[in-house]
């Protein structure tokens, strides 16, 4: 025999259920079962349910046997526990006191209605979320006039600093990520041009392509995986930990210690790195020509100066500075959005790394239209 | 072998961080259906001591008896079945965040037992409503709750699979003295009818005098001695002297409020 169990014995409609052993959440399945299945006869009178072979029971032992004898009631059939102990006793004194049977708890609406409140509530979200960044602009450029009037707002420190963990720091990453985007499209190239035999202009598809969209956007999608999310977490979690509060309190305005700081940082630092991109992919196109088109280094640099005109350079680091206003504020916005818990530290800075890589290139393609509309 | 009356016993636990040695030699006994109460002054490894028993620090030396079990040579299986009969209330509660009230209820039943839907409904309803919640709160995200609430929900998930020892880390810091007070009687009610045995950590004197059987004081690295409320009243040592009978508990003493 298991170690819990129900045993029945019917005389006259008069059913007497005896029940034994471990009543307790482990077996609650088995035991739901099987006094279902004692109870399934028709025509009872009275129903007596025997407790005294309990060894142990649980509040969901006692749980079961309280709404068996509640439902027995409802059906107008006479119902009563018999050689319940003490503690038993006890045990159904509490479950009687706060259970309640699942037809009477507030119940959840249906699934399609869910959909459609899921749709609405988010709707909402969004339209709420687009304004709140209108307004957080606002909120930038009003700050920016304000340091512009009042220079010595300006935190001097704190942005050399960002601009060592955005700038600097980023680097190794972008410089190598740079220069093998330079060594894949100089191979792709190398091949097709071959069979021309217009090895040459294989300068022109790599300092084309590099100057003009590659450095720009890789970098710009490293900086916000990297720094943008960086300002969303750290803002945020200051943020959870009432820092931004304790700050306002001592006179200090979050949006000049944290956000200008960051922005002014990136402002700098982003044109300059993508330089540096557009250097490494040319380093990496140039390394390819020479080994698979012996196209030396010096014939590459006298190609470049002759094809390649300085409004390519300009075309790619025309882009940088909005790039990067616009990275540091959706990082710096996420940040500042953050509701009181951690769980939205994450949600806020993925939102913040998404939309701001997203952003990055819808404004690159109305840039690239604008570009060629006028044939710059 | 653990005694009879012993629910948990620590014999000569060691713990060290690094160089840090928090705890030395130190030996407790919890004896089974009581409230113990463990103080100690701020940084005296109170909550260490309690995340050695539940087996989330490693001990340096020493030995952990609980349910039975040896906790430091635990079998996966063992661990499974000891982490059945103890439910533990963190301070701000632990709920998972990303799921409501019910649903962390429901995670730790589900987890350990086949039951209908209904009746897993029913049962969640059930421990919600014990500890004093709203039946409206079970929708609710930890999130949209209050301190006291959240503690509230806490204690219900400690109590889903209707463990034997529970463990309250204190449990009532941040409550104001109207839900402070509620929150002892709860824990005496619940101690009471489910014969529970609850070891609770607690910087609150009017908790210590309220509700617990014995108290052990945690100084110099080990406990220095647990003994009913009465005895440490009258007990030879200058910090537990300073902490029963200064400023702060003179009131107490003045009004006796035991149950």
């Amino acid at each position: 025999m298991s170690q819990a169990w129900v045993t029945h014995s019917n005389k006259n409609h008069h059913l007497v259920i005896t029940v034994g052993g471990e009543w307790l959440l482990k077996h609650i399945n088995q035991l739901e079962n099987d006094l279902a299945a004692a109870l399934s006869l028709s025509n009872l009178n009275t129903v007596i349910i025997d407790c005294s072979e309990l060894e142990r029971l649980d509040t969901s032992g006692a749980w079961l046997l309280h709404r068996t004898l509640l439902s027995l009631v409802e059906k107008g059939i006479q119902c009563t526990l018999e050689n319940t102990s003490t503690n038993d006793r006890a045990l159904l004194d509490i479950v009687q006191k706060y259970g309640t049977q699942d037809q009477d708890l507030p119940k959840h609406r249906s699934q399609l209605l869910d959909i459609v409140a899921f749709i609405g509530q988010h709707a909402l979200i969004f339209l709420k979320e687009a304004l709140a960044l209108i307004a957080f602009v606002g909120h930038t450029i009003d700050v920016l006039i304000s340091v512009v009037r009042r220079p010595k707002l300006l935190r001097v420190t704190s942005t050399l600093y960002q601009m060592e963990m955005v700038g600097v720091r980023a680097l190794p990453i972008v410089g190598l990520t740079s220069f093998l985007i330079g060594v894949v499209i100089a191979y792709q190239g190398a091949t097709l041009l071959k069979q021309f035999g217009a090895n040459i202009y294989i300068v022109d598809l790599v300092s084309v392509s590099i100057l003009r969209e590659l450095g720009i956007i890789l970098t710009a999608i490293i900086v916000a995986g990297r720094s943008g999310s960086a300002f969303a977490a750290q803002i945020g979690s200051m943020k959870v930990n009432e820092e931004l509060d304790a700050m306002q309190t001592i006179g200090l305005s979050p949006m000049i210690v944290l956000l200008i700081p960051r922005l002014l940082a990136l402002l700098l630092t982003l044109p300059l790195l993508v330089f540096f991109a557009d250097m490494m992919g040319l380093c990496g196109g140039a390394l390819v020509s020479w080994l698979t088109l012996d196209i030396n280094p010096i014939l590459f640099i006298q190609r470049l100066q002759t094809s390649v005109s300085t409004a390519t350079l300009l075309v790619g680091l025309i882009k940088a500075p909005v790039f990067a206003v616009l990275i540091a504020i959706v990082g710096c916005f996420s940040g500042f959005h953050v509701s009181d818990n951690a769980q939205s530290v994450g949600a806020r800075t993925t939102s913040a790394v998404v939309l701001s890589i997203f952003l990055v290139i819808i404004v690159d393609a109305i840039f690239s239209v604008f570009f060629s509309k006028i044939d710059f | 072998m653990m005694s009879q009356d012993n629910i948990i016993e620590v014999k000569n636990l060691k713990t060290q961080f690094g160089d840090v040695v928090v705890h030395d030699g130190l030996n407790l006994e919890v004896r089974r259906g009581e409230v113990l109460g463990i103080v100690g002054g701020s940084g005296s490894g109170k909550s260490v001591l309690l995340r050695s028993i539940l087996g989330l620090i490693q001990p340096k030396a020493g030995e952990i008896h609980a349910l039975g079990y040896e906790l430091n040579k635990l079998s996966a299986e063992d661990h499974l079945q000891i982490a059945q009969q103890w439910g533990v209330l963190f301070q701000d509660g632990a709920l998972f965040s990303a799921l409501t009230v019910a649903q962390n209820i429901h995670v730790v039943i589900k987890e350990y037992c086949k039951i209908s839907a209904a009746l897993l409904d029913e049962l969640t309803a059930i421990k919600i409503k014990m500890v004093g919640l709203p039946i409206e709160a079970s929708d609710k995200l930890p999130s949209e709750l209050s301190g006291g609430m959240r503690k509230r929900a806490g204690l219900a998930r400690a109590l889903a699979l209707d463990p034997k020892i529970v463990f309250l880390d204190e449990p009532t810091a941040g409550l104001d003295p109207i839900g402070a007070a509620a929150l002892d009687e709860l824990i005496v009610q619940l101690q009471k009818t489910l014969g529970l045995t609850v070891v609770m950590i607690t910087h609150d004197l009017d908790s210590l005098y309220a509700i617990t059987d014995r108290i052990a004081v945690v100084a110099d690295k080990k406990i220095i001695v647990t003994a009913p409320l009465d005895e440490l009243l009258d007990y030879p040592d200058p910090w537990i002297q300073d902490y029963f009978h200064g400023p702060r508990a003179r009131q107490i003493n003045t009004n006796d409020s035991r149950h």
